[in-house]
């Protein structure tokens, strides 16, 4: 039996109605590891609670635990106060609980109705598919209106961020039974700001409508703007709950455990004196684009809304730099990938294979990787970034997201590259691993690297020097110095302002 | 609103050429074929000649279409032809004698075909081994039953291979009735979108809520359906059990569903194109006799065939994107 009048001192006493669902104590092991020491958590019909913590503090976990995936080593687990001993994803989604994962489990080779079918049996027999584009394609405008996703094309087809969208409309869409609860797992990850606003509004929307929302994500404010009650985890246990609306940014940091770091940055005036030599140098392409200037020395932002041409041009740049490199016209450049999985790590390689495979030429005795030499660099990197992994030889899926991308950086900063291009590196990576990897870029800069930086976060362009803010596939503005700050940013993504 | 509709519209356009492209090329394949040989033998265009160019294109037709649903979760079937070899064997010397026998034996046989699918999964062992182990259990039962080729197809089956159905010739009703069965179970029905979708992404449907353990114990069973069906026609056509027979219809009928517009990533089959494929790559065979080819050439031949349609497709399917 459990004993139901522990209450958790941390808990508010107002509950105006039963739980929707309500875990007590909730163990989950994997071997030796603890993934989940003690977990209390409950949620009502129509809140939003938002689920804070560290890379591999367990929110994973926990979410999987919710909804079926992963089965709980011990606990008591209710369901609008009904003892639940078994739990699977099929009970959890006729209770009408519904997940977007983090990694999105869209089937690529299928189209959108076909994929929406997958999670609705009811959507069988004649005219099937058309009952099931409809439902997803109400979902999706009345979430995201004006999408104007295509849904007669396979997923694999689409765009990361349109694929979210599928996602997250996807686990809100209904037929049979009524969606009651939705757990997003970085939802806002791939998508674009609108997209992100869109989705935020949704979700207060639907949560008025009695559907509980559990919000997993790093990006703070989201977490500020939509939710009622904010839960903390560190190292796999809650250890705070509080009201969202009296919360402030730093006051939540605060708890997670990891102090953000205060903006060290010295402002330097519009243009430094001493410049180092320009190694990046690429005239625009047709009017109105910018040409992109950087030098070693420099970290280049590029900013604006997703997919207005940012990767593109980030990844021309790459290309045409590597092969002059290659003629020994410029420095070596190297690029870190955003997307881990597909285009990042090495799925069955060790970290320290990950690690140094940039570095093979350099690494070479006679002919033959020297695995001294080897091991030495891997061991050097992930020490400096402090790698959190029991050994350099551990499979690097082993390693939590955030650490994987250390990894990744670690590849990049161990070659002999002098222009390093971000692909959007820290996309759904903890707080306090980006405290330390934009120090780290930042001291690397200072040696005198060159970075050229795409990114979706607002906030981390603070760490640049100079922006290109991309419009429509081109550099539309360039911002330096004191005028890079959020509102600026935006408002030349827009088109509004300064040109 | 009517902006975004247009949008749509447009960028559905693009995939839907390249799909057509990957059916497309088989056709124009087998069209050309039969054009060559047409030309050096007309007689051979008729009710009779279709028949006979095609008739063994039936167990074939089968073969492929079970390897198409083992290729569909993402596994490949290396034991195809041994089972297929046993089935004559069994069908040959039990069938008309000791039906029941006959029929407990196949049940026996599909029941191990699922056995060994959910082996696989269960113990995330690579397909490639588990089946080719298995090609020689297939084997082995089949000359234990069957040391040299003999015994006797039952009449109605020989019979019913030599029937001349009304308007179209009995392979080509076959393979349009395989395709078309094929066509609605795995490409338009909602438990095909499944089944596609498990070999595409297995994590995301198993947390949809499905079984994919029950999954693929159904694939593999359908499989071994179909490769009994294989069997089956095949005993009708030569009229005897052998248990070397048909060694070449595993590599064969992997070749079918890849010519076919399949793919090894899983998910991306379609029975329509692994049944032209079959179609095509038998007609390979007798197109090259045809050409005089001599028959130790024929088997490059027919590697040299299946060459340039896949080359054929990468390149359009490169030019699609």
């Amino acid at each position: 039996m459990s004993a139901p009048t522990v209450v958790a001192p941390t808990v508010p006493a107002l509950e105006p109605s039963p739980a929707f669902l309500d875990v007590r104590d909730v163990h989950k092991n994997y071997g030796a590891v603890h993934a989940l020491r003690g977990v209390n958590f409950r949620i009502g019909p129509g809140e939003v609670v938002g689920l804070v913590g560290h890379n591999g503090a367990g929110k994973s976990t926990l979410m999987n635990v919710l909804a079926g995936t992963v089965q709980r080593s011990s606990g008591t687990f209710n369901l609008e106060a009904v003892d639940v001993t078994a739990w699977s994803p099929d009970r959890a989604q006729d209770y009408g609980l519904r997940c977007v994962f983090q990694e999105l489990s869209l089937c690529a080779n299928l189209d959108l109705a076909e994929n929406t079918r997958i999670i609705h049996r009811p959507l069988r027999g004649p005219g099937w598919r058309k009952r099931a584009g409809a439902v997803i394609l109400q979902t999706l405008d009345e979430i995201f209106p004006n999408h104007g996703v295509p849904v007669g094309v396979r997923v694999g087809d689409l765009p990361i961020g349109v694929r979210q969208m599928v996602e997250i409309a996807r686990a809100f869409s209904v037929t049979d039974t009524s969606v009651r609860c939705v757990i997003l797992d970085e939802p806002t990850s791939a998508l674009g700001h609108e997209a992100a606003e869109q989705l935020l509004a949704y979700i207060r929307s639907a949560a008025e409508r009695g559907i509980a929302c559990i919000l997993i994500t790093h990006r703070l404010d989201e977490i500020l703007a939509v939710c009622d009650r904010v839960v903390v985890m560190v190292d796999g246990q809650i250890v705070a709950e509080r009201d969202a609306k009296r919360l402030s940014r730093a006051a939540l940091v605060a708890l997670m455990g990891s102090i953000e770091a205060p903006r060290e940055r010295t402002i330097r005036e519009d243009e430094p004196a001493s410049r180092g030599p320009l190694v990046v140098d690429s005239p625009g392409r047709g009017a109105g684009d910018l040409s992109i200037e950087a030098a070693l020395g420099e970290i280049i932002g590029f900013a604006g809304l997703e997919g207005h041409g940012q990767r593109e041009r980030l990844r021309a740049l790459y290309s045409t730099g590597r092969k002059r490199s290659a003629h020994g016209l410029a420095p070596p450049v190297a690029y870190v990938a955003g997307d881990r999985g597909s285009e990042g790590v090495f799925a069955l390689w060790s970290v320290a294979d990950n690690l140094t495979i940039r570095s093979v030429k350099a690494l070479r005795r006679r002919g033959l990787i020297s695995s001294k030499a080897e091991r030495r660099l891997a061991q050097a990197w992930s020490d400096r970034l402090n790698v959190k992994t029991p050994s350099i030889d551990t499979p690097i899926l082993s390693l939590s997201g955030g650490n994987q991308q250390k990894v990744l950086f670690a590849r990049a900063l161990a070659s002999d590259a002098k222009v390093i291009f971000l692909d959007d590196p820290m996309r759904g990576v903890d707080v306090g691993t980006k405290q330390e990897v934009y120090q780290l870029i930042r001291s690397e800069a200072a040696k005198g690297r060159c970075f050229v930086w795409y990114t979706t976060e607002l906030e981390e362009l603070t760490n640049c020097e100079r922006l290109y803010v991309f419009r429509e596939g081109r550099a539309a503005v360039q911002l330096m110095g004191r005028q890079i700050e959020p509102s600026r940013i935006l408002e030349s993504s827009f088109g509004g302002g300064s040109d | 609103m009517t902006e975004a509709a247009m949008h749509r519209r447009v960028a559905s356009r693009v995939p839907r050429l390249r799909d057509a492209v990957q059916v497309g090329l088989p056709v124009a394949a087998l069209a050309i074929m039969l054009a060559i040989i047409f030309w050096i033998r007309p007689a051979a265009f008729s009710f009779f000649g279709f028949t006979l160019l095609f008739r063994f294109a039936i167990p074939l037709v089968f073969a492929s279409l079970s390897q198409m649903l083992v290729i569909m979760l993402g596994d490949i079937d290396l034991s195809n032809g041994s089972f297929v070899g046993l089935t004559t064997c069994v069908t040959a010397l039990y069938l008309e004698n000791a039906p029941a026998e006959a029929t407990l034996i196949y049940v026996v046989m599909i029941v191990a075909y699922a056995a060994f699918g959910v082996l696989i999964y269960v113990q995330r062992l690579p397909s490639i081994i588990v089946t080719l182990g298995m090609s020689f259990i297939w084997l082995g039962a089949s000359i234990i039953l069957l040391p040299s080729p003999g015994g006797s197809a039952p009449d109605w089956l020989s019979e019913f291979m030599s029937w001349r159905p009304p308007c179209l010739p009995l392979p080509i009703w076959i393979a349009i009735l395989a395709a078309g069965v094929g066509h609605f179970f795995i490409t338009r029905s909602s438990y095909g979108a499944v089944l596609r979708g498990a070999g595409a992404n297995a994590r995301a449907v198993e947390r949809a809520g499905w079984s994919l353990i029950g999954i693929r114990a159904a694939t593999y069973a359908a499989a071994g359906l179909l490769a009994l069906l294989a069997g089956l026609t095949l005993t009708g056509l030569t009229t005897s059990g052998d248990p070397n027979v048909a060694p070449a219809y595993t590599l064969l009928s992997v070749g079918a569903v890849i010519l076919g517009g399949g793919s090894f990533t899983g998910g991306m089959v379609s029975p329509v194109g692994a049944v032209i494929g079959a179609l095509t790559l038998s007609l390979a065979g007798s197109l090259l006799s045809f050409l005089q080819v001599p028959p130790t050439w024929q088997i490059g031949a027919q590697g040299v065939i299946l060459f340039l349609v896949l080359a054929g497709r990468a390149l359009t399917a490169e030019r699609t994107q």
